[in-house]
């Protein structure tokens, strides 16, 4: 909503304050300014002229040489281009060092010779159109007309009214009654505490009964409570006085004509829509506000044609819609200049229903912004009394005297109990009650009987809460004191929460980076990381109003989160990056209206620095440290129980198993994968699963003695078929060695020339040791035994 | 003898002056005081000697063993020391060479601030509670005084999932689980990511962070609520922050609150990045409605209580002075690895 402050001056005297100040102090009591701009502001240095002569340039066939009077002792020569000059004519003269919109700054100068002193300026150079000053022409210079100050000399802000300060605010939508400069004014007087007027509009009226020239009928008063019609007879349709244009440019609304500017001023003034008909294109004289039939099909004011539902309601004569109702006329039965009979409408509209048909037509006006918040059919009546006040006052035309209401509205107030203590207990305030009394009498509150009654036009009143808002905005906000909650309070991290925190910091002190990424994503990563057509990840949760393709569904795997960060470093040519996310994926679940969102730990990597078993390596040491032991990590394969598996090098892909449970997966990513990101180096990545690994790990750590017997070290190079996974060897040394194994260590794997090809040799120190004694070379020496008796088992043998 | 024996005290310590190394040092112990030594072969004459002329020259000899034994070890420390000097220079190192590269991984800047923002409240007895980001329209909106086509809603564009399942607008959603859940007193906050369907620019995207927090109990007043941020505020921006709040509108809450921090920038005076204001917007907050607490088993004239929602991307990027939030979900390296 934008305010002009001189309007605002017809209501309340707020002229001795700074605009600063009162911009301040209104957004402090609860209606917030945006902005404050003057009016003209870059206009500096032009003044009222009158052309003494006008001759023919002597070099030129285009250009004359003007004699202006600016006020001066003497008379300034100017040369212009202009075609429409003529002695005599007042003119906005721009003087040598003068200032226009747009930066533009005017200098004396000569033009083809002859001197010139200044510039004669148009409309456009002053920042206005031809709706601002309807005589004036476009493509010329502002010949200014009697509804200027023709003081010579004058500024030209000043005599052309471009003065204005204008205050932009930021209105909620629980106060439609506040988009309107008598609600804003009311505002004021509650916050400055100074005298409002406001008086009830009058008009006098001809003799004649309306209900002779027009009807109207409401079929569905739900949706309209009330509807108001006048009529104006033998109507003169012209630009609207200088101050209407004025006012309605300040608040940036275009002016037409005077019949649809009144319309638009009372809808500024009161923020109360109005709108006007002419009677010859009303057929049948009758007005019906019904609901659209379907399909149904109406031109609106903008000249665009619109099909129509059952659920909106229209405005319709004996034949056809003229208007939707509370968004916008028809264009057949606008205000034309032949029109002689016109028909005010000022009616109720149900907000939702005009919210609802607004948006389906995608068309937000004036008047459907103000409906769609909830207005008061109470209001009705003032603002077709001030529209029909305007007819008269700029004799516009015959307002006839008797006027139709249809009225179905609820005539009661809003009542909520006053209880000043109540709401000093629920604010933390020692506010008097005669305070509180004042500070809603200002806002137009009555306090009767231990009730307050909110007017007409709070829609926004039900219950205490809202009454102490009233008197706390008015109190002022920041002069209640601040306190501390009382009572104890234990608080602590649950237990997800905590593993979290410690996955996390983990992965930090590894030094992978953390990253985040948007939950949504494309349907096409799904093709990206190679996952096949019938994989259950391509069933996700979808978006019905995307941004775009790329943000279109809900992931179900954080994998191409990760891959299109990996893509994008790569890309920007950052050389080695190690990244890792814990993040939520979401999984449509059958029966549930809800999918679940299970929390996933995403690693990815790339550089010479890492290779597979770094990432082995940084998984295993976050395992450990999470308190996940007893897990096998064994070679990957499309039934390993997670679907990303697709999107790994088949070789090199390992998942991580507890109980025969997957916890996670592992590996280089495919070549494919990697060529679909535009990758040109190993990339490796992960994906765990983090409620999964909660449950099957133990946070607890006990204490084990330190050794106080020395240990026995014994190495075991063998050799056995390359497939064989190093990880069943360690597992059968474990086993053998038993209850004295401390660790076994794998400290070499060789293939080459001194093994027969298709073999590998593999080494680990094993070390053992007993916490009851030294042990003896005896016992290491059979535990030794026991163990290569086992790896023998596994088809290896010792490496000769 | 005598003569003798001085002659190779005399001789000892100017060999002695002319050693430079260890080694020639102990050559030097074994040619004099040696098994088969000068001294050892003087003494072997001490026979010859008369019984009177014995004890003399034989407590002289001892004399010369002990100055020539404890010349050698003056010597030999000072050998040392110089030896010692000699590879202390040589182990000079130009300290100011670059350090080895250690990594560490760094946190994502959105989760060191919330992090931060975590402790302060938990410090303050608040839980931290989480719920779904796809949510139902009834927690999302019903239950926080936002029936279908009202008015408010048009000011959080909505993602729509169906027609009752959206993606959450605002983590308010949790509180209403939590209050549907737990009996008064209630302390939390639920931070996470929100979505409203707004076109990436510098200070927009589809998805967001919130912090809000929720207190409910007997006797709760709007001074708390205000004491509250201004405790948080403080812990997070130091002691001399200040804060201010402008009524607002929020359907949840009633009375309803903006709450501006004084601009860092130009400390309340007006700047071109507090746009002239003095205050930059920070936060919403109020008073819960009585009606959400009613629809949640809550009953209004027994409790009441104060609600807030922080954005975790603007405070984040008042932080680091970050100018632009797609570099927040970007995640390049060169970004990241500056927190």
């Amino acid at each position: 909503m934008n305010l002009s402050m001189k309007w605002l001056a017809d209501y309340i005297d707020c002229s001795d304050i700074p605009v600063k100040n009162f911009c301040y102090d209104i957004t402090m009591s609860g209606s917030k300014v945006e902005r404050y701009d003057a009016e003209g502001a870059e206009i500096s240095k032009v003044v009222v002229g009158k052309l003494l002569s006008v001759v023919a340039h002597e070099n030129s066939d285009h250009l004359v040489v003007c004699m202006v009077d600016v006020g001066e002792d003497k008379p300034i020569q100017i040369v212009t281009g202009a075609s429409n000059v003529e002695a005599g004519q007042y003119v906005p003269v721009a003087l040598d060092g003068s200032t226009l919109p747009g930066g533009v700054k005017i200098k004396k100068g000569k033009l083809r010779g002859v001197e010139s002193n200044g510039m004669l300026c148009s409309l456009g150079e002053l920042g206005l159109t031809v709706h601002d000053f309807p005589y004036a022409i476009e493509n010329g210079i502002f010949i200014l007309g009697d509804d200027c100050d023709l003081t010579l000399g004058k500024d030209i802000k000043e005599a052309i009214g471009l003065n204005d300060i204008t205050v932009e605010f930021e209105i909620t939508s629980n106060r439609p009654d506040c988009m309107s400069v008598i609600g804003l004014a009311r505002e004021a007087h509650a916050t400055f505490n100074r005298p409002l007027n406001v008086k009830a509009p009058e008009f006098t009226g001809t003799d004649g009964d309306i209900n002779k020239i027009m009807s109207v009928r409401i079929d569905n008063p739900k949706l309209c409570q009330r509807y108001m019609a006048a009529v104006v007879k033998n109507v003169k349709i012209e630009p609207s006085p200088r101050w209407i244009r004025e006012r309605l440019r300040a608040c940036g609304v275009r002016p037409i004509n005077n019949f649809v500017d009144i319309t638009n001023y009372v809808m500024l003034e009161y923020g109360h829509p109005m709108h006007a008909f002419d009677l010859r294109y009303v057929n049948g004289s009758s007005i019906i506000v019904r609901n659209a039939k379907n399909g149904e099909k109406i031109t609106t004011l903008d000249g665009i044609e619109r099909t129509l539902s059952e659920e909106m309601l229209v405005i319709a004569d004996a034949d056809k819609p003229v208007a939707v109702a509370g968004v916008m006329g028809g264009e057949y039965s606008g205000i034309m200049d032949d029109t002689t009979t016109v028909v005010f409408e000022a009616a109720c509209f149900d907000g939702a229903s005009v919210r609802t048909t607004a948006k389906k037509l995608g068309m937000r006006t004036d008047a459907s912004s103000r409906y769609e918040k909830g207005l008061d059919p109470n209001c009705t009546p003032e603002a077709l009394m001030r529209a029909c006040q305007l007819v008269e006052q700029l004799g516009a035309g015959e307002v006839i005297k008797t006027y139709i209401d249809c009225d179905h509205c609820d005539k009661s107030h809003r009542e909520v109990e006053f209880d000043s203590k109540w709401i000093n207990d629920f604010l933390g305030t020692d506010i008097p009650e005669a305070d509180m009394i004042k500070y809603l009498e200002s806002l137009d509150f009555k306090i009767e009987n231990g009730k307050v009654i909110a007017p007409y036009f709070r829609i926004d009143i039900e219950c205490k809460a809202d009454i102490a808002e009233e008197v706390a905005r008015i109190y002022g906000y920041n002069n209640i004191p601040s306190t501390i909650i009382k009572g104890i309070a234990k608080a602590q991290r649950t237990p997800k929460q905590k593993f979290e925190r410690e996955i996390t910091n983990t992965m930090l002190a590894l030094g992978v980076n953390e990253i985040t990424t948007y939950s949504f994503i494309s349907p096409k990563y799904f093709d990206k990381i190679n996952l096949p057509n019938d994989s259950k990840l391509r069933n996700a949760v979808k978006i019905k109003n995307p941004l775009g393709e790329d943000t279109s569904i809900m992931r179900t795997s954080i994998l191409p989160s990760m891959c299109e960060v990996l893509a994008r470093n790569y890309n920007y040519r950052n050389q080695s990056v190690a990244f890792f996310e814990l993040g939520n994926e979401y999984l449509p679940v059958e029966g549930e209206i809800l999918p679940a969102e299970p929390s996933r730990l995403a690693v990815g990597m790339y550089g010479n620095e890492y290779d597979f078993y770094y990432l082995k390596g940084t998984i295993e040491e976050l395992l450990d440290r999470i308190g996940l032991s007893d897990y096998d990590i064994e070679a990957a394969n499309a039934d390993c129980g997670i679907d990303e598996f697709f999107a790994f090098h088949p070789g090199r892909c390992a998942v991580i198993l507890k109980n025969g449970k997957a916890l996670g997966i592992l590996g280089e990513l495919h070549p494919d994968v990697l060529k679909n990101y535009d990758i040109g180096i190993r990339v490796y990545a992960a994906k765990l699963l983090v409620p999964e690994i909660i449950e099957l790990s133990s946070s607890e750590k006990v204490y084990k003695p330190l050794p106080k017997y020395p240990a026995i070290t014994r190495d075991i190079s063998v050799v056995c078929d390359e497939s064989l996974p190093a990880a069943s060897l360690e597992k059968a040394i474990s086993k053998a060695v038993g209850k004295i194994l401390e660790s076994v260590t794998l400290f070499d794997v060789y293939q080459g020339k001194q093994i027969e090809s298709g073999k590998k040799s593999v080494s680990y120190s094993i070390v053992m040791r007993s916490h009851e004694g030294t042990l003896t070379d005896e016992q290491a020496d059979n535990a030794m035994k026991k163990a290569l008796k086992a790896i023998t088992e596994l088809g290896a043998e010792l490496r000769a | 003898m005598r003569e003798a024996l001085e002659k190779i005290e005399q001789a000892a310590k100017e060999q002695l002056e002319m050693v430079s190394e260890a080694k020639a040092l102990e050559e030097l112990r074994v040619k004099f005081l040696g098994k088969k030594g000068e001294l050892t072969a003087i003494l072997k004459q001490m026979g010859k000697l008369s019984p009177e002329e014995r004890p003399v020259i034989g407590q002289l000899a001892n004399k010369v063993r002990s100055d020539i034994e404890q010349a050698i070890a003056q010597r030999l420390e000072s050998i040392n020391n110089a030896e010692k000097e000699k590879r202390l220079k040589e182990e000079t190192l130009d300290v100011t060479l670059p350090g080895k590269k250690i990594k560490i991984g760094k946190p994502h800047p959105l989760n060191k601030v919330l992090n931060e923002v975590e402790e302060v409240f938990i410090g303050m007895g608040f839980d931290i509670v989480e719920g779904p980001e796809v949510e139902t329209d009834h927690y999302c909106f019903e239950a926080l005084n936002m029936p279908k086509h009202h008015p408010a809603r048009d000011t959080q564009d909505t993602f729509y999932i169906n027609e009752n399942v959206v993606l959450r607008t605002q983590t308010s959603s949790v509180q209403i689980r939590t209050m549907e859940n737990t009996k008064p007193p209630i302390r939390i906050i639920s931070p996470g990511r929100v979505y409203r369907s707004d076109t990436v620019d510098a200070t927009h995207s589809p998805l967001f962070h919130q912090i809000e927090g929720l207190v409910i109990d007997k006797g709760i007043t709007m001074s708390d609520l205000k004491g509250t941020l201004e405790l948080l505020m403080k812990r997070l921006y130091g002691e001399e922050c200040k804060i201010r709040l402008r009524p607002h509108h929020f359907p949840y809450t009633e009375p309803s609150a903006e709450v501006d921090i004084m601009c860092f920038n130009c400390g309340g005076k007006g700047c071109s990045m507090c746009k002239q204001e003095g205050y930059v917007e920070l936060l919403g907050a109020g008073m819960v409605h009585p009606k959400v607490l009613r629809d949640c088993g809550i009953d209004p004239e027994i409790y009441s209580g104060f609600a807030f929602g922080i954005g975790l991307e603007r405070i984040t990027m008042g932080r680091f002075n970050i100018n632009d939030m797609r570099l927040l979900y970007e995640n390049d390296l060169r970004f990241l690895g500056q927190f």
